[in-house]
């Protein structure tokens, strides 16, 4: 599935982030760095992993995606970035509502507008081939702008030669 | 060449960043984007990164209200 070509060029800034958690406010600061580095000139890769892949689903909300019936058990509980839940005090997923009203109400960019300028901003996505493998999860479940399934190696491979996150 | 204006005074890191690249990505060659800003970070950063990638920091103002600044790049 890796059919990504890399081509390495020393002169480019690159960030690299892995996006391993599903939790709202973890999500935001992966969008965050993506966005305000890919704005500042970085060339910005995100290889989301196990729960952060609920961020680059095309159903939002709870569903049952996924291939199977566990998968799909998986899938309703998980939910999408709509359901996403907050790492701490999430109150039974109160507390990200309110963190969206603070974000709108302050001027600060809520997750939704920063997953869309990731996308104006031509961000690289990519997702994990082995966690979608046992998640029940298909490509064709996550938003067209990932731009492909890879496996470490490969991301290692993008990730060279710049700095690299795990969130 | 044309010359376009953004306000990025209410915008909060990184849409200040988000918002100017997007805007610097419309520009053809000799516009003109003018850049409305507060000190700080944007002030520091919107005219280094745009030079960093190839536009060009004609002036940067002093604002007639205190504390914001106009910052001239040119594609």
């Amino acid at each position: 599935m890796a059919t990504t070509e890399i081509k390495l060029d020393p002169n480019t800034k690159k960030l690299s982030l892995i996006g391993f958690s599903g939790d709202f406010d973890k999500l935001v600061a992966v969008f965050t760095l993506a966005t305000g580095a890919a704005a500042v000139g970085y060339e910005v890769n995100v290889f989301f992993t196990f729960w952060g892949l609920d961020a680059i689903k095309i159903k939002q909300g709870r569903s049952a995606v996924g291939k199977g019936f566990l998968p799909k058990v998986f899938g309703v509980f998980m939910g999408g970035l709509k359901s996403a839940p907050v790492s701490r005090l999430n109150f039974g997923g109160i507390s990200p509502k309110i963190f969206r009203y603070l974000m709108r109400k302050n001027n600060v960019a809520t997750l939704e507008e920063l997953v869309e300028a990731a996308k104006v901003l031509g961000i690289n996505f990519y997702a994990c081939e082995m966690a979608m493998h046992i998640l029940g999860i298909q490509k064709s479940d996550l938003i067209p702008e990932v731009k492909d399934v890879l496996g470490v190696a490969t991301f290692l491979k993008l990730a060279d030669g710049g700095q690299t996150l795990f969130i | 060449m044309a010359n376009y204006i953004l306000d990025i005074t209410k915008e909060h890191c990184p849409m200040t960043f988000v918002k100017t690249k997007i805007e610097l990505s419309k520009l053809k060659s000799g516009d003109t984007l003018e850049v409305l800003l507060t000190e700080g970070e944007p002030l520091e950063n919107v005219p280094r990164s745009s030079t960093e990638q190839g536009f060009k920091v004609l002036s940067i103002t002093e604002s007639e209200v205190k504390g914001l600044h106009k910052v001239l790049i040119q594609k």
